[in-house]
Formats: structure tokens, C-alpha cells, sequence
């Protein structure tokens, strides 16, 4: 299977030094769904910041590859990288109250980048808009493009920029804890029209969570993170069935799928937390010789 | 509804304020020692002709029966007749503004260039020596005043190199009958670039030392909300879309930045006007702050209270203004 993105042995560490992410390897294939798991601070955005080229100021890349769609993105001037991420991926961020400016109309704030930068006649851009929209179910998207951000609510807002990202037909979509920051009522719609989209327009998602529950209804593959090491990369039924690693084994135990409807919700064990540090100080050890 | 309740809120605010200030100003150039009459007069008068002149002046009175006498014609547009120069205070005051308020726009028209120019400079290379460079040349210019600044650059362009006048408003060659005392506004519209070019090099000088500390105050917030904009997930969206770091800084986070400086700059906006009464001095520009120091000196009562009445106005519009562009650019409070 091609991969459309593949992340090759990334290291990602803090100009201070300290690690970040560990030689992480990872593949989505073109128009598949790879859920990518780990607990708060384990470095699940940071993979998704070095792909779209937003990392912090204070991260580094030490080494490693990130290939989209068969471009060795290192390889390319900044301006044109720029430019390829923003044709070929796009970004469904974690928290829809902040991502929207909110000194601009919506209309603009779609259509924009498709006259800016890709070259669109601005008629042909606000009628993609209002399609895209409707593909999100908002009503009445005409008055919605000409609404200021703060007049919407947070469903809104969020079916807005999933309609954005769409915008430029991308051929990865990167949502980065897309219902975090939502009301338990409105996240399950919103999932479900992430999953619609994605159908619809054939895009490879990479789908970023700490919840394995929501990852069972949504993915194809996935990678386990742990302090910024992949520690198990699996296919779906794979995994749900016979997971390799403890932690793995352990984290599913914790959370309640299909398989496991009401889930155990026991606490990863601390002999499972120790035994899995231990392997990240190994990989530190072989790193630094 | 709640617009013209604000109006009426604001108006009201306003006609305190000035009252206010009328009757501090009006006791304590009145306690403060000088004889106005006494100046008046040549040496060897009489007390009897100091009394009479005292008397015609109004000065015999109490304060309280003074002040009354001075509000009430203030109410009918009267702000008394100024003693030094035996002409009506508001006709000399009113004849005098155009050229402060011309200073001091131009003043914060190069203000607002400058320190936005620092602030955008400063961030587009945000954590590099140039940062370090806009904030090392922003404090310098902050710790020195501006009307130190104008002895600074008469030094520089006045004496060392001098492309610049020193003193005064206009050229007398070029003094064409303006129909209004906005001479630089008047003769943009009159397309006449020969004044104009006079008018600059009388005014560049004065302006740009009032300006210089202004600049500077904006290049530091602006920069500082630039730089927490720049942080802000919609900005980092924008990044992903394809957009390089110019477009960036000056179309995703400049207008949302602005807003919170906007206030304070309105602040040191006032700060300025009140800077040009002795940045006027220095130059001999003639303007409202000039006057102003002749009136205290020769305790030209009605004048200096019509002067800071109408200082203590501008100052109010300059409030309004800011308060209103603050709507204006603001989305959550314009449909409001
Ligand atoms: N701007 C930053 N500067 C320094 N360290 C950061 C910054 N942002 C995140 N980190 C660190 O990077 C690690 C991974 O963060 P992140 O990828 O956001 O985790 P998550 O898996 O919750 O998305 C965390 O330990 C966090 O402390
Ligand atoms: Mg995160």
C-alpha cells in the first residue's frame, strides 16, 4: 500500500535538548483513516505541527523525513513548501473558538487562500464555499459567510472549518482532537460528518485523539504514542484483538469499545508505566552513542 | 436606544469634565501671586488707576462672583477679552488651532508610521538581533522627552545640517491669503506644492520631536500584542493554508492587534497635544501652546482659562474618537 504521508524516524527535541519525539515512523495510506493514540502531552500535536511546517519556535527537528505524497518536504525551498502543504493537506484544529479570526467574516476566511494562493476567481471560490457549507449541513451558508466568527456557536464554528479545510480539495486531512473542546452533545455529530467528508472526498485522515473508544469507529491503522515513541503501530482489527505491546494491552483494557462496551476503566498498571519508560530511556541511551 | 443613551452619558461626562477643569483652572490662576492690571499699566500709575482698571476687568469681585459673571457669558459664546491684547479670548484662541491641531496630527500621522513600521520590523524578525535592535531603539528614544528631542534634532537639522527651518509656521514670501488658518490642509487642496514644501520644513522638525516618544510607545505595544497574536491558533491556520510570514504578521494578526493598543495610544495622544505647548515654544511655532506660555505671562487670565478650557476639549474628542474607532474596529461590539 502507498503511503500518501509517511514520517521517516523523526526526532523532535526542544532547543534545550530534551526530547520531544522519539524516532517516530508513521504511514497514512492515500484515502485511509490512521488514528494516532496517546495520553495528554505525549507528543500527538507536535507530529501534526512538524507535517503542516507550524512547530513552535522552541522545538527543532534533529533528524528524520517527512514525505507528502512522495515529496521529501526537507528537500524543498520554504516558500515551496509552504505551498505544497497548503495544496496537498489541511488542518481540523482542536479548538474552534480559537481558530477562527475573529476580526474576519467566514465567507473570506474560506475563500481567501483558494484566491490568494491557488489562483481561483473569487466568484468560483464563494461558490465553492457556500457547496462546502451545505456538505457540513449549515443552513442558509450564504448568511453565514457574511456572520463574524462570535456570532456562531462552537458545532458551528467547528462544521465551518472542517468545511475550510476541505476547501482546497486536499489529499490529507489532519484533525487534531477535533471534539475536545466540544459540547458531549455536538461531538458525535461532528465525528460523524469527519468520517462523512472524508468518505466523500477520498482524502487520507490522519486522526489525532487520547480517546481509543473514538478511534475504534473511525480507523483503518493506528500508532500508539508514548512520551514520543511509537510504541505499537497496528492495523485496526489487529490491535483490538491481539495487542503487542503492554501499554497497548493496557490502555485498551482501560477504555470501552465494541469489543469491551463497558470497559474496565481500570488504571493503566505502574509496572506497564515503568516497563515502558524504561524502553524510552533505552532508545535515549542508543540515541545519544 | 443604547447608542443615544451612550451619547447622552458621553455629552453629560463631557460638560462635567470641562466644568470641572473651568473651576480648578479659574481658582488657581487666581490665588496664584501677579497682578495682571499691575502689568498692564506703565510704571508710575496710581493706585486709584489700578483700581479702576481692576474694577473694569472685574477683578474687585469675590472668585465666586467672578466665576458666575465668566460662566454666564461662556454660555452665550463669550469667553471674555484677553487683557494683553484687548482682543475677544475666543476669536484669538480659535485663530491659533488650526495650526496646533495641524502639528499635532502630522506629529501622530509620523507617530503611527514610525512605531507601526518598529513594531512590524520587530516582529517579522521576532527573537533576533533586530528584534533586540526595535527594542534597544524604542526605549532610547522613550527615555529622552520630546522637547529634548527638539533641541536634539535643531542641533542636527538646524545647525550641522541645516535643510530644515527652525522657527516659525509658514515663510512670509509664501504666506498666500489662506482663506482658513489650516494652511497645511488649505493649500493641499489648493494643489500648491510650493507651500506645502515650506509648511513641511517648518513643521517636520517640531513634529518629529513630538512624534519620536509616540512612536515609540507603539512600537513597544504593538509589537508585544503582535508577537501574543502571532501565538493564536487562527494564525497558525493561516500558516497551514499557505501563507508566508509576511502576510501573516499584517493581514491575520495586525487588525486583531491594534485593538488593544488603540486605547493607549489614545492616552499618549493627549500627552502629545499637551507636548506642543512647549514644543512650540522652542520653535516659535505659532501656534494654541505658544500662546498659551505668553498668556501665563502676562497673566492673561481670561485668556490662559480659555486656552485650557479648550486643551481640556480636545482632549475629550480625542477620548471619543479613540472610544468610537475602538467600536468601529471591533467586530463583537459593532452589531452590538
Ligand atoms: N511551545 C512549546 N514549547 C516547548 N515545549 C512544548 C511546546 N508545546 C508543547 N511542548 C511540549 O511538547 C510535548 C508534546 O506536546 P503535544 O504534542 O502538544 O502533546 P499532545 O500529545 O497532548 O498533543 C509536551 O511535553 C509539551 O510540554
Ligand atoms: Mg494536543
Amino acid at each position: 500500500m502507498n503511503s500518501f504521508l509517511e514520517v521517516r524516524n523523526l526526532n523532535l527535541s526542544l532547543k534545550a535538548g530534551m526530547p520531544i519525539l522519539r524516532s517516530v515512523s508513521l504511514n497514512v495510506a492515500a484515502g485511509q483513516v490512521h488514528g494516532l493514540v496517546g495520553e495528554s502531552g505525549a507528543g500527538k500535536s507536535m507530529i501534526g505541527k512538524a507535517v503542516l511546517g507550524t512547530l513552535p519556535r522552541a522545538l527543532q527537528v534533529t533528524s528524520g523525513e517527512i514525505w507528502l505524497d512522495g515529496v521529501n518536504l526537507n528537500s524543498l525551498p520554504t516558500a515551496e513548501r509552504r505551498k505544497t502543504i497548503g495544496a496537498k493537506a489541511a488542518l481540523i484544529p482542536q479548538d474552534p473558538l480559537t481558530a477562527l479570526n475573529p476580526s474576519k467574516r467566514i465567507g473570506p476566511q474560506i475563500t481567501r487562500r483558494l484566491v490568494d494562493i491557488l489562483g481561483w476567481q473569487k466568484s468560483d471560490a464563494e461558490a465553492r464555499a457556500v457547496e462546502l457549507l451545505h456538505e457540513v449541513h449549515i443552513p442558509d451558508p450564504a448568511r453565514v459567510m457574511k456572520s463574524y466568527p462570535h456570532e456562531l456557536s462552537g458545532g458551528m464554528r467547528q462544521r465551518i472549518l472542517i468545511a475550510s479545510a476541505f476547501a482546497a480539495e486536499p489529499k490529507l486531512i489532519i484533525a487534531d482532537e477535533p471534539t475536545t473542546a466540544l459540547d458531549v452533545t455536538v461531538q458525535k455529530q461532528i465525528l460523524r460528518l469527519i468520517a462523512e467528508m472524508q468518505q466523500r472526498h477520498d482524502t487520507a485522515l490522519l486522526f489525532v485523539t487520547h480517546d481509543l473508544g473514538v478511534v475504534s469507529k473511525t480507523c483503518d491503522t493506528l500508532s500508539v504514542l508514548y512520551a514520543g515513541k511509537v510504541i505499537e503501530e497496528a492495523r485496526m482489527r489487529r490491535f483490538f484483538t491481539r495487542p503487542i505491546h503492554p501499554y497497548s494491552a493496557a490502555l485498551l483494557k482501560a477504555t470501552p469499545t465494541y469489543t469491551n462496551p463497558r470497559g474496565s476503566l481500570t488504571p493503566v498498571p505502574q509496572s506497564v508505566i515503568d516497563a515502558t519508560e524504561r524502553e524510552v530511556r533505552e532508545h535515549d541511551m542508543r540515541a545519544s552513542r | 436606544m443604547t447608542v443615544f443613551r451612550n451619547i447622552l452619558i458621553r455629552l453629560l461626562t463631557t460638560a462635567v469634565t470641562l466644568f470641572g477643569v473651568a473651576v480648578i483652572v479659574f481658582v488657581v490662576i487666581r490665588v496664584v501671586p501677579g497682578n495682571p492690571i499691575a502689568m498692564m499699566l506703565p510704571p508710575g500709575a496710581t493706585d486709584a488707576d489700578i483700581a479702576r482698571l481692576q474694577a473694569q476687568y472685574g477683578f474687585d469681585k469675590s472668585i465666586f462672583q467672578q466665576f458666575m459673571i465668566w460662566l454666564s457669558g461662556v454660555m452665550q459664546g463669550d469667553f471674555g477679552t484677553s487683557i494683553s491684547t484687548r482682543q475677544p479670548v475666543a476669536g484669538l484662541v480659535l485663530s491659533r488651532l488650526p495650526a496646533t491641531l495641524e502639528l499635532s496630527i502630522v506629529a501622530l500621522t509620523i507617530a503611527m508610521l514610525l512605531g507601526g513600521a518598529l513594531a512590524l520590523a520587530g516582529t517579522r524578525f521576532r527573537e533576533t538581533k533586530a528584534e533586540a535592535a526595535v527594542d534597544i531603539t524604542s526605549g532610547m528614544a522613550l527615555s529622552i522627552p520630546d522637547f529634548l528631542w527638539g533641541l536634539v534634532l535643531i542641533l542636527l537639522f538646524g545647525v550641522l545640517w541645516p535643510v530644515f527651518h527652525i522657527s516659525g509656521r509658514i515663510s512670509p514670501a509664501l504666506n498666500i491669503d489662506f482663506s482658513t488658518n489650516f494652511y497645511l490642509f488649505e493649500s493641499i487642496l489648493r494643489l500648491r506644492f510650493d507651500v506645502i514644501a515650506d509648511l513641511v520644513g517648518h513643521m517636520f522638525m517640531p513634529a518629529l520631536a513630538l512624534a519620536i516618544p509616540l512612536a515609540a510607545i507603539i512600537a513597544q505595544l504593538l509589537k508585544q500584542s503582535l508577537k501574543e497574536t502571532m501565538h493564536l491558533d487562527y494564525v497558525t491556520l493561516a500558516r497551514t493554508k499557505g501563507y508566508g510570514e509576511n502576510h501573516v504578521i499584517t493581514r491575520e494578526a495586525l487588525p486583531n492587534a491594534v485593538l488593544p493598543t488603540l486605547t493607549l495610544v489614545g492616552v499618549q495622544f493627549t500627552f502629545l497635544i499637551g507636548g506642543t505647548v512647549i514644543i512650540e515654544r522652542l520653535f516659535s511655532y505659532e501656534g494654541l501652546g505658544n500662546m498659551a506660555i505668553d498668556a501665563v505671562i502676562n497673566r492673561d487670565l481670561p485668556l490662559i482659562q480659555g486656552i485650557v478650557i479648550l486643551f481640556a476639549f480636545l482632549f475629550t474628542i480625542v477620548n471619543l474618537v479613540v472610544d468610537m474607532l475602538y467600536v468601529l474596529l471591533n467586530p463583537k461590539l459593532r452589531h452590538a
